[in-house]
């Protein structure tokens, strides 16, 4: 269904200020501060209209955003942000939709509905503010904890394996994987820019730190802590010996390989694919019915099914 | 039926083909045999015939939860004039098999007609009380298609005797057979119809000694009568009312209307959504809503269940969403295919904190299609979730109905993106809430927030008492706003007297027709039926005050104090003693008697 444009506003240049809403409620030194600067950035960068940008969440420490964010937002519940964000994709193909939250939202509580909106391929941009916790209730295990985290409710350690996000959305048919550090803003808004540009469903994991329950989960991936933040090198296509060696993005098998790597792994774009969108392919379906229907009004089309049925 | 039939042998004596026929206002037709017969596709084939000779009619099924095998039934009631329930006895009853003549003959009245399948049922001829039509239906069949159909078509062979025998109009029931097998390979539609053929061609009248034919309704040339379901009644209600998204999960009974705007919505503009499971059908159509275009998701009693959580955010965010609950039997996964008003309170109660939504419930298929279109202007005009409750016999029942006015009942909406001045509030605390969709741009460099914390007139979320109380006072004050715009229902029957029937949903038909069966015999009994359950309809009060007795007539349990569930809430909200109950929880719907012994006992 068709939107109509807004006329005859004064476009005024989108910067932190016009996107600045609340003060987070984030304890001091959180991860996901660096992300919501690292949006900020990004939308600096691409300066939509403002009044096109939705973002929505479900519940969780990181599913706050969109109060922090001045934009069209939503705050939804627990696990469902998914469906939600679906539908206002499918319905409004002139928004930018962004979903935000945690690995306990994603991948324990809406571990189907984060399934099936990649599978639908559904075009919508997912940060996943991944902390291996859950921080909201004050330390429980989450769906990402490692093998032998202590938490209040694993009090021995962790006992099941976590969830391998990579792989799950990749095999899910996400359509665009990537994985991100919250100490490395530059690398943040690189990715989610190609999420956003990506049309699909297109998903940036990004461990981000909880200060207060799992400090120091992701030191291995932060240089200034000794660890290692190593790239993806993807290849060029140009040809070169050592083109050979670089990840085809296109590649579901490299991704999965790249995935295997022990933590910390590496970083950058796992996976890409240009498969349709179910928007796509529902416009479509509602391009042809219309066709067929031969620009009748709603009046007239409901008459003609009626005469039918009597 | 009025006519007085007189037993005959089963088998063939005398050639009868000049009969005259035999003029009757009123027929209940019981067609029995096994889920794979084809017997609702007869039926409902009758149902439509019915429907467009100006007939009034109202069909009742049931059909096995298991795709094939099992018994089913098929009712058809036909009469010239207003028909209320599908009847409590049959007249006719066709027999496929000696199980569906063994269940069913109890049903059959006294000096009714059982036409059985001579191939299959040995009935009981001591049993004085019927006349016996035996035809070889399934040889019959087989003979007249060939071999490779095997015995399929004999509910279309039925169909033609049923047309003999009633003198039904040949060529509109052709024209029906060519509506709903043409569409196939021509083989199929020669196949019906020569079953057809050849049930019509059979002599009848050797058998039966009275043929029979339908008044013509006084009604005749009025405005022309359109066939169809409850749900299809619903789906095509929100059509009309300008609804273009959706999201659902099958489940039965409900699973027909998505089926149906699935179909129908993209030549529209718009989409239907089979989603991954209910919560997150609840959870698209809400995005629906929020991006501007007024949502509907349903499901039948479990699938609510698992909706509840996304409902209740629906009414802490004050965000418009049709919900309807196809009911059956509960609870868990209770009685599938059969009837129940058991959701009434999960409707009105079902949820977490204090968070009210609108309910009604449609009380025919007639109502189906017009509280549809009031759910969508309630949910729109006081941006709130609004509960349909319809029911597994209102789902499946066909019924024949005025054509609507559709000039004047058919909307178009576009989401609301006109700039929105500075100062907008999502929630403002004086006013009705009216959300600006994203794409809206906000004059005032200020964007709103939808959610389901608590929240102050922008949105953002607060844990101040006073914001509370305040808020929880909005979501409530609206309802009660809505409550005084909603009339009265009038009373059917006298306006005061003994017994007031109170009843909702598809219980109108038989509580109606017990108060005009009361009304002939002398006795004092009345009805009210309500559609908007929640709120209530200011003045209830008064017109109680009218009668000695209220009782209030639902398919629910009594309860642990013996009260249903609409009973009790009556008693809650107007503390009133001589509001009783008249329960039943079989599965099945009301009969007129079980009323009427009920409540004149």
């Amino acid at each position: 269904m068709s939107t109509p444009a807004a006329v005859g506003l004064p476009t005024e240049k989108l910067t932190k200020k016009a996107l600045t809403a609340d003060h987070p409620t984030w304890c001091p030194g959180c991860g996901d501060f660096a992300v919501l600067a690292s949006f900020y950035k990004m939308l600096e960068r691409r300066q939509l209209p403002h009044e096109k940008i939705v973002t929505l969440a479900g519940i969780g420490c990181s599913s706050r955003f969109p109060y922090f964010v001045n934009t069209h937002g939503g705050h939804f519940i627990h696990g469902r942000a998914v469906p939600l964000a679906s539908g206002v994709s499918l319905a409004r193909p002139d928004l930018h939709v962004f979903l935000f939250g945690g690995d306990g939202d994603a991948f324990s509580i809406g571990g189907n509905h984060l399934e099936h909106g990649a599978r639908k391929n559904i075009n919508v941009t997912y940060v996943i503010m991944d902390n291996f916790v859950y921080g909201l209730t004050k330390k429980q295990t989450s769906p990402t904890s490692p093998i032998g985290f202590k938490s209040k409710t694993d009090p021995q350690g962790a006992v099941d394996q976590p969830v391998n996000p990579m792989k799950k959305l990749v095999s899910a048919g996400a359509s665009f994987v990537a994985r991100s550090h919250a100490t490395q803003v530059n690398h943040m808004v690189e990715m989610m820019d190609r999420a956003m540009q990506h049309p699909g469903f297109s998903v940036v994991e990004i461990l981000s730190e909880c200060v207060e329950f799992y400090p120091g989960a992701f030191d291995a991936g932060n240089p200034r802590k000794g660890g290692v933040f190593q790239l993806i090198e993807e290849k060029k296509w140009d040809g070169t010996p050592e083109d050979e060696e670089r990840h085809d993005i296109t590649d579901e098998i490299a991704a999965y390989k790249l995935a295997s790597l022990p933590f910390p792994g590496l970083f950058g774009v796992f996976y890409e694919s240009d498969r349709p969108t179910k928007n796509a392919l529902e416009a479509q379906w509602v391009q042809s019915s219309r066709e067929k229907t031969g620009g009748l009004s709603a009046l007239e089309i409901l008459q003609k099914t009626f005469d039918r049925m009597k | 039926m009025t006519s007085e039939s007189h037993p005959v042998s089963p088998q063939p004596t005398t050639h009868r083909a000049d009969l005259r026929p035999e003029h009757i206002c009123d027929a209940v037709i019981r067609l029995a045999g096994n889920s794979q017969d084809g017997i609702q596709s007869a039926g409902a084939l009758l149902a439509r015939l019915a429907g467009r000779s100006d007939q009034d009619v109202m069909t009742y099924m049931t059909i096995p939860s298991t795709i094939s095998g099992g018994p089913s039934l098929f009712q058809v009631r036909v009469g010239t004039g207003e028909v209320l329930s599908p009847g409590d006895e049959a007249d006719f009853l066709v027999a496929f098999y000696q199980h569906s003549y063994k269940d069913n003959i109890a049903f059959l009245r006294e000096g009714g007609v059982l036409l059985y399948d001579s191939d299959h049922v040995e009935p009981d001829f001591d049993d004085k009380r019927f006349v016996y039509v035996g035809i070889p239906i399934t040889g019959l069949t087989v003979e007249a298609l060939g071999g490779t159909a095997k015995d399929k078509g004999k509910n279309i062979f039925v169909l033609g005797l049923l047309a003999r025998i009633f003198d039904f109009d040949v060529e509109k029931i052709k024209r029906l057979l060519r509506e709903k097998f043409g569409g196939k390979n021509e083989s199929v539609l020669n196949t019906a119809l020569m079953a057809f053929q050849a049930g019509y061609a059979y002599p009848v009248g050797n058998v039966l000694s009275t043929r029979y034919k339908f008044e013509v309704s006084e009604d005749a040339g009025g405005r022309p009568q359109l066939t169809m379901d409850g749900n299809q009644a619903i789906a095509y209600g929100l059509i009309a009312a300008g609804v273009r998204y959706g999201a659902a999960y099958p489940i039965t009974p409900w699973t027909t209307i998505m089926e149906t705007l699935r179909a129908e919505l993209p030549k529209y503009g718009g989409l239907f959504v089979q989603c991954e499971d209910e919560i997150g059908a609840v959870s698209m159509a809400l995005g629906f809503s929020y991006s501007g275009h007024l949502a509907i998701t349903g499901s039948s009693g479990p699938g609510i269940s698992l909706k509840t959580e996304a409902i209740g955010w629906a009414t802490m965010a004050e965000m418009p969403l049709i919900i309807v609950n196809v009911q059956r039997g509960g609870p868990s996964t209770g009685l599938p295919t059969n009837v129940e008003q058991s959701d009434l309170y999960q409707a009105i109660y079902g949820g977490h904190g204090d968070s009210p939504r609108v309910v009604l419930a449609p009380s025919n298929v007639e109502d189906c299609f017009y509280i549809a279109i009031e759910a969508a202007r309630i949910a729109r005009t006081y941006s709130t979730p609004v509960f349909i409750l319809s029911d597994a016999s209102l789902a499946t029942r066909i019924q024949a109905f005025d054509e609507p006015d559709l000039k004047s009942l058919v909307v178009e909406f576009l989401p609301n993106l006109t700039p929105r001045a500075p100062g907008f509030q999502p929630y403002p605390l004086e006013g009705l809430t009216q959300h600006a969709p994203p794409g809206t741009p906000m004059l005032g460099g200020v964007y709103p927030t939808v959610t389901g914390l608590e929240h102050d007139e922008m949105g953002h979320p607060t844990g101040s008492p006073r914001l509370h109380m305040a808020m929880t006072a909005k979501r409530r004050n609206k309802l009660q706003k809505l409550a005084g715009e909603i009339p009265t229902p009038e009373v059917f029957g006298d306006p005061e007297g003994e017994v007031l029937l109170v009843g909702w949903g598809s219980t109108y038909g038989p509580i109606h027709e017990a108060v005009k069966t009361a009304s002939e015999a002398g006795e004092s009994l009345s009805a009210l039926h309500l559609r908007h359950l929640n709120p209530l309809p200011n003045g209830l009060e008064k017109i109680f005050a009218k009668f000695r007795r209220v009782v209030v007539v639902e398919m629910n349990d009594q309860g642990l104090y013996g009260y249903g569930q609409l009973a009790s809430l009556l008693r809650a909200r107007y503390c009133d003693p001589k509001i009783t109950s008249l329960n039943k929880t079989s599965g099945l719907t009301f009969r007129v008697k079980e009323i009427l012994e009920g409540v004149l006992k």
